[in-house]
């Protein structure tokens, strides 16, 4: 399972640079909204590409929830693990 | 203030529009004088940006009914449908609009958004899911923030995207609500329908929902909407609509076959805590669902008219939509190019709309036009012609002769 976890936390880093117009240094800590200035909906479209990569859906309730890239990896994590 | 300090950033860019003296987000018209034609600032402007499909709202049967109805009945029923009592008007045009669309049952809200917050918010519960197209209408979205259930996106128009969520889902209990519009506001495309349709129908305890807020009178050969063009009604099982465009008034409906339907009436919060539509405004729609229904020569007249402005702006080498439909939009480099283009229509006497992200799809800065079936075609060539002028003038086209580059029509398909 480790792997798995890895892998999570590789795609998401992987996805996330690639839907940004440029390259930003990205840690755990990085807030989504302020610190890459995604507006709501880029948010939900960037969560897209990582629902297709992991075949999960993730509800909108827990997208609100999410502001650091932790919480992110933290949440799909989750879902992964209980679906 | 400190309320407000976190809409600081938004409210500087608010501040600069004013400033500039041309805000597309406050204009106020003087007067308006006709479906088409307005005086703004002791000008004339040509009026491409209203949602009047059909150019009912000053149509004189349209207005008789009106008047007669609010010398009869009073200018407002001064409370809701369940705690002051309905008048005879609501059920009549609950009737008419389930007559119309061939369903069982009809229910009226006091506006289209009202409409989707109330079905979306009571049909899906606590343990159901909600599915919606990514770039559904605000509507829609607060719709399904209002109640308990799920919600879940999927990618805009992708029927094998609808696919995967349900499938996730396939194994997880509660009901599956399906949520799409007839034709997007922001671009004007319109929706897969067929396909979604034969999804839907692949799985079990799932439902579907239609917006036709854009499409009812303007697609379908009886104005039905998406579902009546693409030949799936009997795949919809609730259509939702807004009195608020192609009748020229105010407020929106759903009608449905659903057995029990109309318990909605007593659990249904957008529905019980307002106050009913006046006599008025229920009136005037009746009779412009009535004309709806026996003009189809509107239909005609705006299907004409869209095309002829879709045409000429991709001819011209904007980026358009990616098919024709009534809403005509552009795409602008940036927001700023947006407004500055906006501006310079108006100040030619042209009124369009401008539509920023998170509102739009993809992050894109629009100008969005709407045509009318009251546009004469006179008009409609004026409008092209000032787009050109403009365009040119601020370099978001060719210069005239010139062969346009790139793509002229902007796909969604991804
Ligand atoms: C798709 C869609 N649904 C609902 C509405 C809301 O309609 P109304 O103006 O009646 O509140 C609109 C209008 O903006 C819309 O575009």
């Amino acid at each position: 399972m480790g792997g798995l976890v890895g892998d999570i936390r590789e795609i998401i880093f992987e996805t996330l640079r690639s839907s940004l117009p440029k390259p930003v240094e990205i840690t755990e800590n990085t807030h989504i909204v302020e610190d890459l200035g995604l507006d709501s909906v880029a948010v939900m479209d960037f969560v897209m590409e990582i629902e297709d990569r992991l075949d999960i859906s993730v509800p909108l309730d827990k997208i609100a929830e999410i502001e650091t890239v932790g919480d992110l990896i933290a949440a799909m994590q989750n879902l992964r693990a209980g679906s | 203030m400190s309320l407000f300090t976190k809409f600081a950033s938004l409210a500087a860019q608010y501040r600069q529009l004013e400033e500039a003296g041309a805000n597309p987000f406050n204009v106020s018209f003087d007067s308006v004088l006709s479906p088409t034609e307005a005086m703004l600032k002791g000008r004339s402007v040509l009026l491409l940006g209203t949602n009047n499909y059909l150019g009912l709202t000053y149509d004189p049967a349209v207005i008789a009914k009106a008047v007669e109805a609010t010398e009869r009945y009073g200018t407002g029923t001064t409370g809701s449908r369940i705690a002051n009592g309905s008048y005879a008007g609501h059920q009549e045009l609950e009737q008419a609009l389930a007559g119309y669309f061939n369903r069982k049952h009809g229910m009226v809200f006091s506006t289209g958004y009202q409409a989707n917050l109330g079905m979306l918010s009571t049909l899906a519960g606590k343990d159901d899911h909600l599915i919606l197209d990514a770039d559904s209408h605000a509507s829609i979205y607060d719709g399904a923030r209002l109640g308990y259930a799920q919600v879940t996106r999927f990618r805009h128009n992708s029927p094998e995207d609808l696919d995967n969520r349900l499938r996730r889902l396939k194994d997880t209990p509660g009901d599956k609500v399906i949520v799409v519009e007839g034709i997007y506001s922001m671009l004007g495309d319109t929706a897969p329908l067929k396909e979604f349709a034969a999804v839907k129908r692949s799985y079990p305890d799932t439902y579907l929902v239609v917006d036709e807020a854009h499409s009812l009178g303007v697609l379908g050969e009886n104005g039905r909407g998406l579902a009546e063009a693409a030949g799936v009604e009997a795949d919809v099982d609730f259509v939702v609509g807004t009195f608020s465009k192609s009748l020229g008034g105010v407020g929106g409906f759903c009608v449905s076959d659903a057995e029990g339907f109309d318990i909605l009436r007593v659990v249904t919060r957008p529905y019980m805590f307002t106050a009913s539509l006046p006599p008025g405004v229920i009136a005037a729609t009746l009779e412009a669902l009535h004309q709806l229904q026996t003009r189809p020569a509107l239909r005609r007249q705006l299907t004409e008219n869209a095309n002829r402005l879709y045409d000429g702006l991709a001819a011209l080498g904007f980026t358009v939509g990616p098919e024709p439909s009534p809403v005509v939009s552009t795409v602008m480099p940036s927001p700023e190019a947006a407004f500055a283009f906006w501006a310079r229509l108006l100040h030619g006497g042209l009124y369009t709309n401008v539509s920023l992200p998170p509102a739009t799809p993809k992050g894109l800065a629009l100008l969005r036009s709407s045509v009318s079936a009251a546009h004469t075609p006179a008009q409609i060539d004026h409008a092209i012609a000032m787009f050109a002028e403009a365009g040119r003038e601020l370099g978001l086209i060719p210069a005239a002769g010139a062969k346009s580059q790139g793509e002229p029509v902007l796909a969604t398909a991804k």
